[in-house]
């Protein structure tokens, strides 16, 4: 094995990891703020790679310029999955919230395949394609760009987060609700940018990902499984451990695939997530 | 008079903790919640900040009506709620607690001024200002909560349980700034339990026991009375 392949599996792995840890970032949005796991993540990621699909197969649209209307889609898609089935779900018990988003997973997809059968489908002839090759590794370019716009997308959030006051405000509700509320922060508002936001992350990474990637209705269910261990990873509610988390499973998976064997991808992944769970269940950079 | 609560019932679920509770408290006055542990002091606080709902009665604030007016519009009326144990936001810095009081337009016209009035009163708060508020002391958090709650211009500031587990020291300072706030014009609501201490700084107090009123009257008077000590000595 020559230092080119291990080069080849890092870059692709780094890649790869910029758009778990985004996917990732959404998912620990909407944890961090109201302690709901959205179960539905993976099928909201699915809707928005078919967002981009449609845009560009009924419109024309390419890929890399629908990635705005992807974005305001998906936005809407999480407040109007906050109005009309988050809100109802806040107080109820876990079993109750965890079956309301694992159920909304089931109908999104479910009316995906009803709508637009199970087939595969891809974005013919994309803008980006091609690929570069850099001492002897080579790059896809809608992957790179991909990756590149996903860690772009990272940062923005990160500092929207810690630098606005909109940003503040999310971590306030995020870590007292009622306190939050007291002071004059509608939490209710708050919860719908949370989602807003989170399935925004979901729309770049998707709407990125359907310039090369095979676009189906099953196709959210494994990146939904990373997210929840790079969230795990990285620590529940931790935003900056998601990026550390996404770069270390796309690394794990890459590197693991080339050194084992590539059929048992997932396992290397997911043992993983087991480490971490039985030695530090809060996450490289969680609080609890 | 500026708040003015009448008659009010409190449920959770089916439980009633409140029996038709009626107070009020007027312009610069401090005035003492009293009451044994679970006699419903903080659920009457929390009903004024629509925490928690109220059956019966109603709650006017400056003669309006507020019984309905969600909970995060109440800082923009002039309440601000200080809640039980502080309840800073741990993993912000205090500057950006502080920045969080400031909420509500009018607030955050004059955040410049309340910033620096804020660290005269309470100048540690300035020197750690950006350090995380889960990392100072209990008496510091009482103090960044009360100035959070200051940071909205209110009228009224409600503070539950202020001197719990602090030392005495930090007790002393707390009294003398609650004393200045009220001087400014701001009312003070306060829920206690230590009688002594809070009829020594009180205008007047109310007693609440099993939900409700036993009796109310000025701290001289409440400080000598048979009902009190029998509220909290039994009989």
């Amino acid at each position: 094995m020559t230092s080119e392949i291990i080069l080849q599996a890092i870059v692709t792995g780094l890649m790869m990891g910029l758009i778990y840890a985004l996917i990732a970032a959404g998912l620990s949005l909407i944890f961090g703020l109201m302690d709901i796991v959205n179960f539905a993540h993976g099928e909201h990621l699915m809707l928005s790679m078919f967002s981009s699909f449609w845009l560009w197969s009924l419109f024309g649209i390419d890929p890399i310029f629908s990635i705005p209307i992807t974005i305001l889609l998906m936005a809407l898609c999480g407040i109007v999955t906050h109005y009309f089935l988050i809100r109802y779900i806040l107080k109820a018990k876990m079993l109750i919230q965890i079956c309301a988003t694992f159920g909304l997973s089931i109908f999104i997809r479910s009316i995906a395949q009803l709508l637009w059968t199970p087939d595969f489908r891809n974005v013919d002839k994309p803008l980006l394609e091609g690929r570069l090759e850099v001492a002897s590794v080579f790059i896809g370019q809608p992957q790179l760009i991909a990756s590149i716009v996903c860690l772009a997308a990272f940062i923005g959030l990160y500092l929207f987060v810690t630098r606005t006051e909109t940003g503040l405000a999310l971590q306030a509700t995020a870590q007292d609700r009622h306190a939050a509320e007291i002071l004059g922060i509608p939490s209710n508002k708050m919860f719908a940018i949370g989602w807003a936001i989170g399935l925004g992350c979901v729309g770049v990474a998707g709407g990125m990902m359907s310039n090369y990637f095979f676009i189906f209705t099953d196709v959210g269910i494994n990146f939904a499984l990373f997210a929840f261990v790079a969230v795990a990873l990285g620590g529940f509610g931790s935003i900056i451990g998601c990026l550390y988390a996404g770069i270390i499973i796309g690394l794990v998976e890459s590197l693991g695939g080339l050194l084992i064997d590539p059929s048992f991808k997932l396992l290397y992944v997911f043992a993983i997530y087991l480490l971490v769970v039985i030695y530090r269940p809060q996450g490289l950079f969680g609080r609890y | 008079m500026m708040l003015d609560i009448k008659n009010i019932d409190v449920l959770y679920d089916d439980f009633q903790v409140i029996w038709d509770v009626s107070l009020n408290v007027n312009n610069s006055e401090m005035v003492a919640l009293l009451g044994p542990n679970g006699s419903g002091k903080s659920t009457v606080l929390n009903t004024v900040s629509n925490l928690v709902e109220h059956k019966k009665g109603e709650i006017f604030f400056d003669k309006e009506l507020i019984s309905n007016i969600p909970t995060y519009h109440r800082t923009s009326i002039g309440i601000s709620h200080v809640l039980e144990r502080r309840r800073v936001f741990p993993h912000l810095t205090v500057k950006q607690n502080l920045l969080l009081g400031a909420w509500h337009p009018k607030a955050k016209e004059s955040l410049d001024k309340s910033l620096s009035k804020i660290y005269k009163i309470f100048p540690k708060l300035e020197s750690r200002s950006s350090q995380l508020a889960h990392t100072m002391s209990g008496g510091e958090q009482q103090m960044l909560a009360i100035a959070r709650g200051l940071m909205g211009l209110p009228k009224l500031l409600m503070v539950d349980e202020p001197f719990l587990g602090l030392s005495p020291m930090v007790v002393k300072d707390l009294i003398s700034i609650f004393k200045s706030i009220v001087s400014e014009g701001i009312s003070i609501l306060f829920v206690e339990q230590n009688v002594r201490l809070a009829l020594s700084m009180a205008d007047r107090g109310y007693v609440l026991e099993s939900g409700r009123l036993v009796v109310s009257g000025s701290s001289k008077d409440l400080i000598d009375s048979d009902k009190v000590k029998k509220v909290f000595l039994g009989s």
